[in-house]
């Protein structure tokens, strides 16, 4: 079993791909063959070409404070991949490419970035939470959504997103404690990106692990190579079908790096090196996986330049959507918090729509 | 009618919305068992009717136990939970605050929020202060949550059915002294709706504005004060958000004098909206100016002189109406 094989305990961690390109067959999951590796490796690429984008478009003051992915596109992607429509995901905010891979169009996610409070409205059918500000707090109500499957008896997994700053916080110790008394169908993934903010993991907590303090609350926890697609894919599908199968909750550690800015309004070589960030670059989540199948002959320097310029072209696409989406209207803020709208807030909202008309401005902000 | 406590009124709204609905689950700190089976006390003996699952004994873990809430509201169920007592909402409080009261309007209208969170609370026990703290008015700030405080039995018992209806988060709460005072309770089926004040006894003096435990206090004022023959109107405004402007307003409009009477603490306390609403919209009605009877800011205390002492009494509110007839 993956869990007693991987004790974090033990110090072992799980690894398939390594940097230079070696698979490991024996661990490798069986579905992830050639072709289902290049597909989740394409869409690697395409959330490192959305991240750029969003990095250009902050720049060019296009695009409000942006939390980049730079360096965490494999904890994204092989975690992600393994969900089902039924299944709920519960982002933290460095999940751009899990939300992706969920059903959550590029477009809206910009338009949140872009400052447009529409950008969370996701549709009905993508069960996947809005961004969530607050570090760890989806914890507690991502163990209330799972605790809601158990009770309707549904079979559908909750996985829940977090960092490694997140696992500092009382509301990551009451989720897990509820999972673990409650054994709901859960999965925690820990976005292990070694920063908060600037604040590196050594100073976050004296556990050796963070897949250890899965332990004492009685579940499985498991420390995987974050930068390392398939092992990222294997330990997620491990815990979601022991979740499915009503086996309780799971705590997974993916280890990775972030590579960029904590936000776009973050200078991290303030607090860490040149030279450390250089050698990350070696254990890039993309480079390893291209190594392998460039190996295999499935792709070439120029099929791989078509492929980022065509990722490019859609993400750039979809930015000039929702620069097009944009919409500021006052009419909608008051019409979503409740399920009607109350005699106060009509009342408030008679006299925006009243100070709009004398100023000559239509609902929508446009003179 | 049955004469009974609020508790007993609650424990009925529980089990009449827990058989009507089974998406309704209860959970918090020992509901099941323990101190809280006791028949005057709201979730008696449903662990007993409803089994483990819908009647869930949680940890000790407040914010988990909103989180769960608030989960479960997503995935379309109706969850009543309970924060044992109202201070210790400092501890459910993101959960409440920031994702409750905020995931509908974040998700564009998606998310459902029906939810209830139940808090008890009220001076009176020699509980101390970090047991009895009315945090009424902190609740009423945040947007996209409703508050609910009744004063009696029977308004305890609609007002938690139609919460439990609403497609929307309420925090309920509830003066555990209240549990203790009988009152009769219909005993057909009937709901009250959120949002509407009642006046619990005409007059034409003076227009007293309160809510939960204090209309006690209240009516006892107006009784000694008729003797001399002036007249209190008491608005319970049961529902604080939203606010029954209208019968407020006419009131104050009646009697032209206003006195807002409540326990909690008085800086920032929701008095000081019920006044501005008065001084918007009916300054031209008053006579003279408002006043306020409230708790003095400060904790309150434990020892059982002092947390007297504490409490808004008839004694305080008939000063404050002498003051402005
Ligand atoms: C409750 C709370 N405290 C502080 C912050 C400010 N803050 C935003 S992100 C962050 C660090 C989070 O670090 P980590 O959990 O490792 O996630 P990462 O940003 O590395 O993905 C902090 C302290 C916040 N958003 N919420
Ligand atoms: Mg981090």
């Amino acid at each position: 079993m993956l869990w007693a094989e991987y004790d974090p305990l033990a110090h072992r961690r799980l690894a398939i791909l390594s940097p230079e390109g070696q698979m490991d067959e024996g661990l490798r999951p069986p579905e992830l063959d050639d072709g289902a590796l290049l597909n989740l490796y394409d869409r690697m690429v395409a959330l490192r070409q959305a991240d750029l984008l969003a990095l250009n478009l902050q720049r060019a003051g296009r695009l409000g404070t942006y939390a980049p992915t730079l360096g965490q596109e494999a904890a994204n992607i092989g975690s992600a991949a393994v969900l089902q429509a039924e299944d709920w995901l519960v982002p933290s905010f460095r999940e751009t490419g899990a939300m992706l891979l969920k059903g959550v169009s590029l477009k809206l996610l910009y338009l949140y970035w872009m400052g447009c409070e529409w950008g969370s409205h996701f549709p009905e059918e993508v069960r996947v939470l809005p961004i969530c500000a607050p570090v760890s707090t989806q914890t507690l109500h991502g163990v209330g959504l799972s605790w809601a499957a158990k009770l309707k008896g549904e079979n559908w997994v909750t996985l829940i997103y977090l960092g490694d700053g997140g696992t500092s916080k009382g509301d990551f110790h009451e989720a897990m404690n509820f999972a673990g008394t409650f054994q709901t169908p859960t999965v925690f993934f820990i976005q292990n990106n070694q920063f908060a903010i600037s604040v590196p993991r050594t100073r976050q907590t004296a556990s050796a692990t963070l897949a250890q303090k899965a332990i004492a609350y009685g579940f499985p926890g498991i420390q995987v190579d974050g930068n390392d697609l398939p092992a990222v894919y294997l330990a997620t599908r491990e815990a979601v079908t022991r979740a499915r199968a009503g086996q309780g909750p799971c705590l997974i550690e993916a280890q990775t790096y972030r590579r960029g800015p904590h936000t776009t309004a973050d200078d991290p070589t303030r607090y860490r090196s040149e030279a450390e960030l250089k050698e990350q670059e070696r254990f890039d989540p993309l480079l390893r996986v291209r190594r392998y199948l460039e190996n295999r002959g499935l792709m070439t320097p120029e099929t791989e330049a078509a492929r980022e310029a065509q990722h490019l072209k859609w993400a750039q696409e979809q930015a000039r959507e929702a620069e097009a989406a944009i919409s500021y209207n006052p009419d909608e803020i008051f019409d979503y918090h409740f399920a009607e709208l109350p005699p106060y807030l009509a009342e408030q909202k008679a006299y925006c729509q009243r100070l709009l008309t004398a100023k000559g401005e239509s609902a929508h902000g446009q003179a | 009618m049955q004469p009974l406590g609020m508790g007993q009124a609650i424990n009925q709204a529980l089990r009449e919305e827990m058989r009507r609905n089974p998406d309704v689950f209860l959970a918090g700190e020992g509901i099941g068992v323990g101190i809280h089976d006791s028949p005057m006390l709201p979730t008696a003996g449903l662990l007993k009717d409803f089994g483990a699952r819908r009647v869930k004994d949680t940890p000790v873990s407040e914010a988990a136990i909103a989180g769960l809430a608030v989960g479960a509201a997503v995935a379309g169920l109706r969850p009543v939970v309970e924060i044992m007592y109202n201070p210790f909402f400092t501890l459910a409080s993101d959960m409440i605050v920031n994702h409750a009261a905020k995931l509908r309007y974040l998700s564009g209208g998606k998310s459902s929020f029906p939810l209830v969170v139940r808090m008890k609370t009220g001076a009176g026990f020699g509980a101390g202060c970090q047991h009895s703290h009315n945090l009424e008015a902190w609740v009423a700030h945040c947007p996209g949550l409703k508050v609910v405080m009744p004063s009696t039995p029977a308004d305890a018992k609609g007002l938690l059915k139609s919460a439990i209806r609403e497609p929307n988060p309420v925090v309920f709460i509830e003066d555990m002294m209240l549990y203790f005072v009988p009152g009769p309770v219909p005993a057909e089926e009937y709901q009250i709706p959120l949002g509407q004040a009642e006046i619990k006894r005409q007059g034409t003096d003076v227009t007293v504005v309160t809510w939960s435990k204090m209309l006690l206090v209240a009516l006892k004022a107006a009784d000694q004060m008729a003797r001399e023959n002036i007249e209190l109107e008491i608005v319970d405004l049961r529902t604080l958000v939203p606010l029954d402007k209208e019968t407020l307003l006419a009131s104050v409009r009646k009697t032209g004098r206003l006195v807002v009477l409540h326990e909690a603490t008085r800086t920032g306390g929701f008095a000081g909206e019920v006044a501005a609403v008065v001084m918007e919209e009916a300054f031209e009605s008053l006579k003279a100016p408002l006043r306020r009877v409230t708790g003095p800011d400060i904790p309150v205390p434990v020892s059982p002189p002092l947390e007297r002492f504490y409490i808004p009494s008839e004694e305080k509110l008939i000063m404050a109406v002498q003051e402005i007839l």
